[in-house]
């Protein structure tokens, strides 16, 4: 596990290698996102002090890009095709199915934070519709019934991890 | 070692030089060599095609073939339902769903001048397409924008130049005039293939007579109908293409920087382009003094980060500029006052995917295909309820039925069509009576739907009309700016309503306040995002009256597919008595009754309709023919 001090560094880095300028502000919050995993409001307001701008400034980009989050994720990040494609073949089941498992809502985190629930719009794989995504790993043409069998195999993996 | 290509001499040389990279797989040149060409795009890709490559690279290398077989990877062949491909050239033998194990038999075949026979598109119960020109799915498709997909390897800069690649750029800068550059454009017909249709030469024209110290153009990647995948496609299976158009428009207007504004959700596509960059300006094909002239040009990656409205090209400025992507009024149009205030000019993937195309084989070829007023092609994304999903590329004309039918090979499981959606989120729905329409920007309009970036929703009779409206519409609502009213709080209104009739409690008024809000919406909203969203609804509304009327009025879905109007039971005359669907009822909701099935010892089921949440479990386990549940 990296030191806070080390993330920082590693930021500040970035952010001096693009002039610290706030035209960059989207390609720095890419990358802060990329070493704390979210972006919190220390982080926030960090950025802001580096760049010159005030903080509502980069507060109303983060909030403003779905793609951005304050709050940090799982270990195991599922996430859920809701493009047209999936659902028109039934992603809101497997979407169901992952909440019922889990016991959490779309969005949230699970107690122990191993899983995340999220869902995004169309990854492009809409031959194999509809896809669920555990970490990058896609898994198509699946139905709701499939939804524990998958999840089991990562909370048996993380037993065997620890 | 990368020589400098200084003169349009070097760049032609260097063709000669590799040219046979190309004709050997296209069997103009003859020779021994096989290449089999594995695609590599994120569809097969998340099917493992990338351990496909490596298997067959640890087969060939195992049987020292690596003079006469090479196995690399290509871009989209399109035809994603079958994927993971693998084509062999020269031969052009198309193998479909190919697993990694397969691989071991791909060699075999080739060393043995035999096919694998399974792994061939099968196309009755006896005869297999040995060759891709053999499947039906390939029989009406004409390629331009994604001619190079499949055949090159996209990462590989010899394969670009050996397809002729940056030889547009060279005819531009060495033959034509910045003038006769926008002319052969104007000329072709190109519009723009990002949704609205706006005549590329036209815009072109604008921006190169704004006067300016600095311009820019940009490259506009960031997807964002769900549904549609054909940038995302073109930059992973040739992503020069897409460079070499952005400096010749560069060239055409004045600039010296292009942006590609891109989805971060595209890791693939990134890669690649990074990579095409990179090898670009190594060779002077970018950067600097473009092939020996006084042509300077550079192309920046810009991340998105997941916004619908960035694709409205304002909206997409603000987004490059590190502010919220909000869009603004134009005029000022982007081609007067864009990036940086300054003169810009916004083209989306596809559209500069058939630029080079048009420089180097003239306008005329290319507005010889199409319609009257929609020249060239359109790659769609066919997805939803057809047998084939996957992506397609026809002449503009082409009508729904050849695509869905003869392209699509028709609707999955023998269901009955219903309708289409084009144009995502801002588009409509055709129906029935429209099959036989020639496809063009204009006969879409005038029937209620648009172009769009060209998703293809394909709907068959278990799907809810006012559900798919309801569907789209909270796409829109989510993805809002909130920067105007008429967007922020009228389609968040219209949603309640649709949510309220899916949920059984709409009324007949409730049709009317629609279509009055729908209406308003589009009339006044700021953006494109804005004033497009109340079209599916109003689709819908036109086409499917009578549906969100029985949702009202008789609070049924005629789908079935709505839940809360949906009322499960057992026709205890079918029944056998087999009692699968108690034991995966989830709420236990299915009970024994007192009546015999056919088979006297055993009793008929009956479904609690209160308890019952409405899953569809016991629908789909039903073992008996025709099933005994019943919505």
């Amino acid at each position: 596990m990296r030191t806070n001090e080390e993330m920082f560094a590693e930021l500040d880095a970035f952010i001096e290698s693009v002039g610290n300028s706030p035209s960059e502000m989207i390609a720095i919050l890419h990358t802060a996102q990329g070493i704390f995993g979210y972006l919190p409001m220390k982080v926030q307001k960090h950025i802001a002090d580096r760049i010159g701008v005030n903080v509502s400034q980069v507060y109303g980009v983060v909030t403003f890009y779905s793609f951005f989050t304050m709050q940090p994720k799982g270990e195991n990040v599922i996430s859920i095709c809701l493009g047209t494609a999936c659902f028109v073949k039934g992603s809101g089941k497997l979407l169901e199915a992952c909440e019922n498992y889990l016991g959490i809502h779309n969005g949230e985190t699970t107690e122990d934070g191993r899983f995340t629930i999220t869902t995004l719009r169309c990854v492009g794989a809409c031959a194999l519709a509809p896809v669920m995504q555990i970490n990058g790993k896609t898994y198509g043409n699946i139905t709701a019934k499939d939804v524990p069998g998958i999840l089991e195999t990562y909370m048996k993996k993380e037993k065997y991890d620890n | 070692m990368t020589t400098r290509l200084n003169s349009r001499e070097d760049l032609l040389s260097l063709y000669g030089d590799l040219k046979h990279l190309a004709d050997e797989k296209l069997e103009i040149l003859h020779s021994k060599r096989k290449i089999i060409s594995v695609c590599s795009c994120t569809g097969c890709a998340s099917q493992d095609s990338l351990l496909i490559v490596e298997e067959l690279n640890k087969h060939i290398q195992e049987r020292h073939m690596e003079d006469t077989i090479e196995a690399t990877i290509t871009g989209c062949f399109g035809f994603c339902a079958r994927g993971p491909i693998v084509k062999i050239y020269p031969d052009e033998i198309f193998y479909v769903q190919v697993k990694k194990e397969d691989a071991g038999r791909i060699i075999d075949a080739i060393v043995h001048d035999t096919v694998v026979e399974d792994l061939l598109y099968k196309l009755d119960h006896h005869d297999h397409a040995k060759h891709q020109n053999d499947i039906p799915f390939y029989g009406k498709q004409h390629r331009i924008a994604l001619h190079k997909a499949g055949l090159i390897n996209p990462e590989s800069f010899e394969d670009c130049i050996a397809t002729k690649g940056y030889q547009a750029l060279a005819k531009a800068l060495y033959e034509m005039s910045r003038d006769d550059v926008i002319e052969e454009v104007t000329r072709s017909g190109l519009r723009g293939r990002g949704g609205a249709g706006f005549p590329t030469g036209k815009k072109w024209s604008f921006a190169k007579a704004s006067y300016a110290d600095k311009k820019y153009i940009i490259c506009n990647a960031d997807e964002g109908d769900p549904g549609a995948f054909m940038d995302r496609s073109i930059l992973e299976g040739d992503p020069h293409s897409v460079l070499e158009a952005m400096a010749v428009a560069g060239y055409a207007i004045g600039a010296d920087e292009g942006e590609i504004y891109i989805r971060a959700e595209y890791p693939l596509a990134i890669k690649r382009l990074r990579i095409a960059i990179k090898e670009a300006e190594e060779y002077g094909c970018l950067g600097d003094h473009i092939l020996g002239t006084d042509f300077s040009f550079h192309i920046y990656i810009r991340y998105g980060a997941g916004a619908f409205v960035c694709g409205e090209e304002t909206a997409l400025i603000h987004s490059i500029e590190g502010h919220r992507g909000e869009p603004t009024l134009k005029p000022p149009f982007p081609a007067v006052k864009g990036l940086n205030g300054k003169p810009t000019n916004v083209n989306n993937v596809e559209t500069w995917a058939n630029v080079p195309t048009i420089i180097l084989d003239g306008a005329d070829k290319f507005a010889s295909i199409g319609t009257d007023k929609s020249k060239g092609t359109k790659v769609f994304a066919l997805a939803g309820k057809v047998n084939n999903v996957g992506l397609v590329e026809v002449p503009m004309g082409t009508t729904l039925r050849e695509i869905i039918y003869d392209i699509g090979g028709g609707i999955k499981n023998g269901r009955k069509f219903k309708a289409v959606q084009t144009g995502g989120p801002s588009g409509g729905c055709l129906t029935e009576k429209d099959l036989d329409t020639p496809i063009d920007y204009d006969n879409l309009v005038q029937r209620g739907s648009m172009m769009g970036s060209g998703g293809m929703i394909v709907l068959d009779e278990d799907d809810c009309a006012v559900d798919i409206a309801r569907f789209y519409l909270e796409f829109t609502v989510e993805e809002s700016c909130g920067k105007c009213t008429p967007c922020r709080i009228g389609n968040k209104r219209m949603l309640e309503i649709l949510n309220r009739i899916v949920e059984g409690e709409g009324t007949l008024e409730d049709l009317d306040r629609l279509e009055r809000l729908a209406e308003t919406i589009k009339d006044s909203a700021l953006c494109a995002l804005g004033q497009t969203a109340p079209n599916p609804v109003l689709s819908t509304l036109h086409n499917f009256r009578d549906e969100y009327v029985a949702h009202v009025v008789d609070k049924k879905c005629p789908a079935g597919s709505c839940k809360k109007l949906v009322a499960f039971e057992i026709d205890k005359s079918l029944c056998l008595g087999c009692g699968m669907c108690a034991r995966n009822c989830p709420v236990e909701a299915i009970k024994k009754s007192d009546q015999p099935v056919k088979n006297p010892r055993l009793m008929a089921y009956e479904i609690d309709t209160d308890k019952c949440v409405r899953c569809g479990s016991c629908l789909s386990v039903c073992p008996a023919k025709p099933k005994a549940i019943q919505k």
